[in-house]
C-alpha cells in the first residue's frame, strides 16, 4: 500500500518539556492507524504539528511522498490534511452551513480569473456568502458517507456525535485525503462510538486515511489496521493489532506493568447517609437541568452517576454540596436536612467533595501545598487559635499527608500550580479524605489523569468504601463507572432514568439509557 | 434581535413623543410635534448610532471598546483643529475645509483605534484597561492642545479662536416629488408626506449614521468578511484551525470600529457647532456601548437603542419650546436638567436587563492565545 503521510524525526521542544523526540510516523493509504499514548506522550503536539498548529524544531514531512513545509493549518489543509480536534472547533452560534464555508466560503458566481475586469470584486472579502450552494453540497456529501447532518441547524443545539460529524463533513468538503481524529471518542455515548467506527471504515474504504488519536485500549483493538505507541514524547513502538492484546499495550503505553482491572471486594452497605427526593435545579441560564432527581447512597456503598456530560450532572452536584442554590426538593445527610445550606456547615456534617475542575473549583491553585490541605478546617483547632493560623500545626499536618497520599511534591511550601493533575488532585483527595466523614461525593475523579494516578484514585475510592463511607460517583467514563460502582444511576437530560445493580448491568444497556432510551425497553 | 425587545424600544418612543404632544398639542398640530420630535431624535440620534456601530465591530470580533467616549473626543477635537487650520491658515473655502476636517476626524479615530489593538491583540493588555488609556489620552490631548494652540499668549491663533469654517449644510432628499403621486389629491396624505420629507431633511453624517447601519448589518451577516469577523469572535481557535488569520481580523475591525467612532466625533465640531469645548462628548460615547449591548450586538438592535436614547434626549430639547405650558402637575418637568436626566436614567434601566439579556460574543474581550 503507498503511504500518503509520512513523518521523520521531528522534534518540538515546549519550555521545560521535549514533547516530540525524534518522532517516526507514517501512514498507508485507506487504513485506520491509531495513535496510542498517555496525557502528555505527545500524541496531540506531533498531530499539531501535521496540522500546521505549531511549527517544528526540527524533522521532516512529506505528503505522497513529496517533501513539504506547513507554516499554517491553511496549508495543512491545501495538503489535503483535515483535522477533528478534541474540543471542536465549530462555533456554536453559527449554522451548520456557516461553520462548514467558514475559512473556504466560495463565491457563488464566476471565480475571479473567468471574470471580466470590471466583474471582479474590488474587496474579495465583501463578496456575499452563498449560504445555498455550500448547504447543497454539505447535504450531497452528508448522504455519501451517510453522515446525517442537517445543513440548517444551529450548531449549538445539535448533539455532541452529531456535532463531531460536521466536524468530519468540515474536513472532507475541504477535500481532506487524511483525517487526523483526536481523542474522538471521549464525549461520545458507547453507541454513538460504534457509529463512528462504522463512518470511519465508510470514510477509509473510500481512500480516505484515518490518524485515530486514543487513551483507551479497547478501541484501538477494535478498529485499528496499526498502532502506535508513544510515551514521553517518542514512539515506544508500532504493533498489529492482531499480535498484540490490552495488557501489552498498557505496558507500552506505561512503561510498567499496570493493572488494570479494579479490585475490590463485594460491599457490605449498611444504613442510609444521604437521600435527596426530587431535588430541582437550575443552571446560571435560568435553564432546569436538574428535573426532580431523587435517590439515596448508603453506608458502604458507592452509587455511580452515568451519563454523557453536560446532561445536568455538574448542577445536581453543585446543588448537592450548596455550591448552587436549588430551586426545590430535599436534601439529607445522615438524617440532617442541608437542603438550601451553605458549603460550611454541609462540609461540616459530613460530605466532601472532589469537585469536578479540579483546578478552578478544588484548589487555590497560587496556594502551597499546605494551604490548601487545611482549606476546609483552617479555622478549626488545632489550626487555628482564634483567629491566628497555627503555621506549626498546618504544616504538619501537610508533611503528614504528603506521606500519607503519596503526593510528588518537592516541599509543602510549593504553589499547587506548579504539581502535575495526577499530583494535584491527590492533594484534594488528601484533604477530602482525610477528615472524618459519611459521604464522598467524586465528580469525574480522575478525568485527565494519566493510568498510574487513575489506579491510585480509584484504590482511595474502594478504600473508603470499604471503611464505610458512602460514595457518590459521577463519571463520564463508563468504565470508570462500571469498574467502581455497586449501583448505577443514569442521567439523562436532567433526570434519572433509572437505577441498577452494577453487576447485572451491561456496556450496551447503559450506552443505551445514557443515549435517551427508555426503562421500558429492557 | 426579539421582538418584545423593539416592541420596548416602540414604546419607550411613543411615551417620549406623547408628553411632548400632550403638553404642547393645545399650540401646535400634533404633527408638527411629532415631525419636529422625530427629527430631532434622529440628529441626536447620530453619535449614538455610530459609536454603537463602532462598538458592534470590535467586539463582534472580540475586541471590547470602552474607548469609543475617548475615539469621539479626539477627533472631534481633531476633525475641527484640520477644518480650522484649513480654513484660516491655507485659506481654503469653508466646504472642502470641512470635508478635510471629517477626514481628519475619520483618521483621528482609526488612530486611536490602532493603538487600542495594539494594546489587546499585539500585547494583551487586559481591554478594558486599553480602553481607559484611550479615554484619558483623549482627554488629555484634546483639552491641552485647545488650551495651548487657542488660550496661550504667542500660540498660533494668539490668544483667540478663530473663526471656525461653519457647519455642513442640511441636504434636502426631495422626497415629496417622488411620493406624492400616491396621494392623488388627499391633502392629509400630501401632509405626512411632507412631515416625512422634513424629518430626513438632515446633515451628511446623520445621514451617512443611517446609511452604515443598513451597509453594516449586511456587511456583517451576509459577507466573507462578516462570517469571519464573527467568527474570531466567538471561537478565535475554531477560525485559526481553518487558516483566519485571527490577529488581523481582530486589528481590521477594531480600526473600522475607530472609522465610526471618529465620523461620531467629527458630528459634534463639524456638523451640530462649529466650536469645540474639552470633554464636549459628555458621555455620549458610553452611551453608546449601552446602545451596543441593548441591541444585541446587532446594527439594528444598536440603531433602535440609539433612537430611544435619541429620543430622551429630543424630549427634552422640544419640552424647552412649550415650558409655560406645562401642565402644574408635571411641574418637574420645566426643571431642565430633570429631563436632561432621561437618557443617562434610561441607560441604567436597560443595562440593568430591564427587557432580558443579551447574549455577547463567547469570546468578547479575551485576547487569544496560540
Amino acid at each position: 500500500m503507498t503511504i500518503v503521510l509520512e513523518a521523520k524525526g521531528i522534534t518540538k521542544q515546549f519550555p521545560g518539556v521535549l514533547a516530540n523526540d525524534k518522532v517516526d510516523f507514517d501512514l498507508r493509504k485507506g487504513e485506520i492507524h491509531a495513535l496510542l499514548g498517555e496525557n502528555g506522550a505527545g500524541k496531540t503536539t506531533l498531530m499539531n504539528i501535521l496540522y500546521g498548529l505549531y511549527g517544528a524544531d526540527s524533522g521532516q514531512v512529506n505528503i505522497d511522498g513529496a517533501p513539504i513545509t506547513i507554516h499554517s493549518s491553511k496549508d495543512a489543509i491545501a495538503h489535503g490534511v483535515g483535522m477533528v480536534h478534541q474540543h471542536f472547533m465549530l462555533i456554536p452560534v453559527f449554522t451548520v452551513t456557516e461553520n462548514i464555508m467558514l475559512g473556504a466560503e466560495t463565491d457563488h458566481r464566476l471565480s475571479n480569473d473567468q471574470r471580466k475586469w470590471w466583474q471582479r470584486s474590488l474587496f474579495p472579502q465583501l463578496d456575499v456568502l452563498d449560504r445555498k450552494t455550500v448547504a447543497a453540497k454539505v447535504t450531497d456529501l452528508s448522504h455519501q458517507y451517510g453522515l446525517d447532518v442537517n445543513a440548517e441547524a444551529i450548531v449549538g443545539d445539535l448533539p455532541v456525535g452529531v456535532q463531531q460529524r460536521v466536524e468530519i463533513v468540515k474536513a472532507l468538503y475541504r477535500k481532506a485525503k487524511i483525517l487526523i481524529l483526536d481523542e474522538p471518542t471521549a464525549v461520545l455515548t458507547p453507541q454513538e462510538a460504534d457509529d463512528l467506527f462504522r463512518i470511519m471504515h465508510e470514510l477509509t474504504e473510500r481512500d480516505v486515511s484515518i490518524i485515530f488519536i486514543t487513551h483507551k485500549l479497547k478501541e484501538v483493538l477494535a478498529v485499528a489496521d496499526r498502532i502506535t505507541v508513544m510515551r514521553g514524547g517518542k514512539v515506544v513502538g508500532t504493533v498489529m493489532p492482531k499480535e498484540t492484546n490490552l495488557a501489552q499495550l498498557a505496558s507500552m503505553m506505561v512503561g510498567r506493568e499496570v493493572i488494570l482491572k479494579v479490585k475490590k471486594d463485594a460491599a457490605k452497605p449498611k444504613e442510609e447517609v444521604f437521600r435527596v427526593e426530587d431535588l430541582h435545579v437550575l443552571d446560571q441560564r435560568g435553564l432546569e437541568t436538574v428535573r426532580g432527581v431523587s435517590f439515596s447512597v448508603r453506608a458502604g456503598e458507592i452509587l455511580g452517576i452515568a451519563g454523557v456530560q453536560g446532561n445536568g450532572q455538574t448542577q445536581l452536584v453543585e446543588g448537592l454540596t450548596g455550591l448552587r442554590p436549588t430551586s426545590s426538593g430535599r436534601i439529607l445527610l445522615s438524617g440532617e436536612d442541608v437542603t438550601g445550606k451553605p458549603p460550611r456547615p454541609i462540609t461540616e456534617t459530613g460530605m466532601s467533595h472532589i469537585p469536578e475542575d479540579r483546578q478552578r473549583h478544588g484548589l487555590v491553585l497560587s496556594y502551597t501545598v499546605a494551604d490548601n490541605m487545611v482549606l476546609c478546617s483552617y479555622y478549626l483547632a488545632p489550626f487555628a487559635k482564634g483567629s491566628v493560623i497555627q503555621r506549626d500545626q498546618v504544616d504538619a499536618n501537610a508533611r503528614k499527608l504528603i506521606k500519607e497520599f503519596d503526593v510528588r511534591t518537592p516541599s509543602p511550601y510549593v504553589p499547587t500550580s506548579k504539581l502535575s493533575g495526577g499530583n494535584q488532585q491527590k492533594v484534594i483527595v488528601a484533604r477530602e479524605l482525610s477528615r472524618p466523614i459519611k459521604l464522598l461525593i467524586a465528580n469525574q475523579p480522575t478525568r485527565g489523569l494519566d493510568v498510574g494516578s487513575i489506579e491510585y484514585i480509584h484504590h482511595e475510592i474502594i478504600t473508603m468504601r470499604d471503611r464505610g463511607v458512602g460514595v457518590l460517583l459521577v463519571s463520564a467514563e463508563l468504565d470508570e463507572i462500571m469498574a467502581l460502582s455497586d449501583r448505577i444511576a443514569v442521567m439523562y437530560r436532567g433526570e434519572i432514568v433509572t437505577v441498577v445493580d452494577a453487576k447485572k448491568a451491561t456496556r450496551e444497556q447503559l450506552g443505551l439509557w445514557m443515549a435517551g432510551a427508555r426503562v421500558e425497553i429492557i | 434581535m426579539d421582538w418584545k425587545r423593539f416592541g420596548f424600544i416602540a414604546i419607550i418612543i411613543i411615551i417620549l413623543f406623547g408628553v411632548v404632544v400632550i403638553i404642547g398639542g393645545g399650540q401646535v398640530k400634533p404633527l408638527v410635534i411629532i415631525t419636529s420630535m422625530a427629527a430631532t431624535t434622529i440628529m441626536v440620534a447620530t453619535p449614538l448610532t455610530l459609536g454603537a456601530l463602532s462598538g458592534t465591530f470590535c467586539e463582534r470580533s472580540g475586541v471590547v471598546n470602552i474607548g469609543i467616549e475617548g475615539m469621539m473626543l479626539g477627533s472631534a477635537f481633531f476633525g475641527w483643529l484640520a477644518a480650522i487650520y484649513m480654513n484660516s491658515i491655507f485659506s481654503f473655502p469653508a466646504m472642502p475645509s470641512l470635508l478635510i476636517g471629517v477626514l481628519a476626524a475619520i483618521l483621528t479615530g482609526g488612530l486611536f483605534a490602532l493603538l487600542l489593538a495594539v494594546l489587546s491583540v499585539s500585547f494583551k493588555v487586559d481591554q478594558i484597561i486599553g480602553g481607559t488609556v484611550i479615554n484619558i489620552l483623549a482627554v488629555g490631548i484634546s483639552g491641552f492642545m485647545n488650551r495651548q494652540l487657542f488660550f496661550e499668549k504667542g500660540s498660533i491663533f494668539k490668544g483667540q479662536v478663530p473663526h471656525a469654517p461653519g457647519v455642513l449644510p442640511t441636504i434636502h432628499i426631495p422626497l415629496t416629488n417622488l411620493l406624492s403621486p400616491l396621494c392623488e389629491t388627499n391633502t392629509a396624505c400630501m401632509d405626512v408626506i411632507a412631515a416625512i420629507n422634513k424629518i430626513f431633511d438632515q446633515r451628511p453624517i446623520a445621514l451617512s449614521a443611517i446609511v452604515l447601519v443598513f451597509v453594516s448589518h449586511f456587511v456583517l451577516f451576509n459577507t466573507r468578511w462578516g462570517l469571519r469577523t464573527r467568527s474570531v469572535g466567538e471561537h478565535p481557535r475554531a477560525a485559526d484551525t481553518v487558516g483566519i488569520n485571527v490577529a488581523f481580523m481582530r486589528y481590521a475591525n477594531v480600526i473600522i470600529g475607530g472609522f465610526m467612532a471618529g465620523l461620531a466625533g467629527a458630528y459634534f465640531t463639524i456638523e451640530s457647532v462649529p466650536s469645540f469645548e474639552p470633554l464636549l462628548t459628555n458621555g455620549r460615547g458610553f452611551i453608546s456601548l449601552a446602545a451596543m449591548i441593548f441591541g444585541n450586538w446587532t446594527p439594528f438592535g444598536a440603531w433602535a437603542a440609539s433612537l430611544v436614547f435619541g429620543a430622551a434626549q429630543a424630549l427634552q430639547i422640544n419640552l424647552q419650546f412649550f415650558r409655560e405650558y406645562i401642565p402644574p402637575q408635571w411641574a418637574f418637568l420645566q426643571q431642565s436638567y430633570i429631563v436632561g436626566l432621561a437618557p443617562y436614567i434610561l441607560t441604567m434601566l436597560i443595562l440593568a436587563g430591564i427587557v432580558g439579556r443579551t447574549i455577547p460574543p463567547a469570546e468578547d474581550g479575551k485576547p487569544y492565545e496560540k
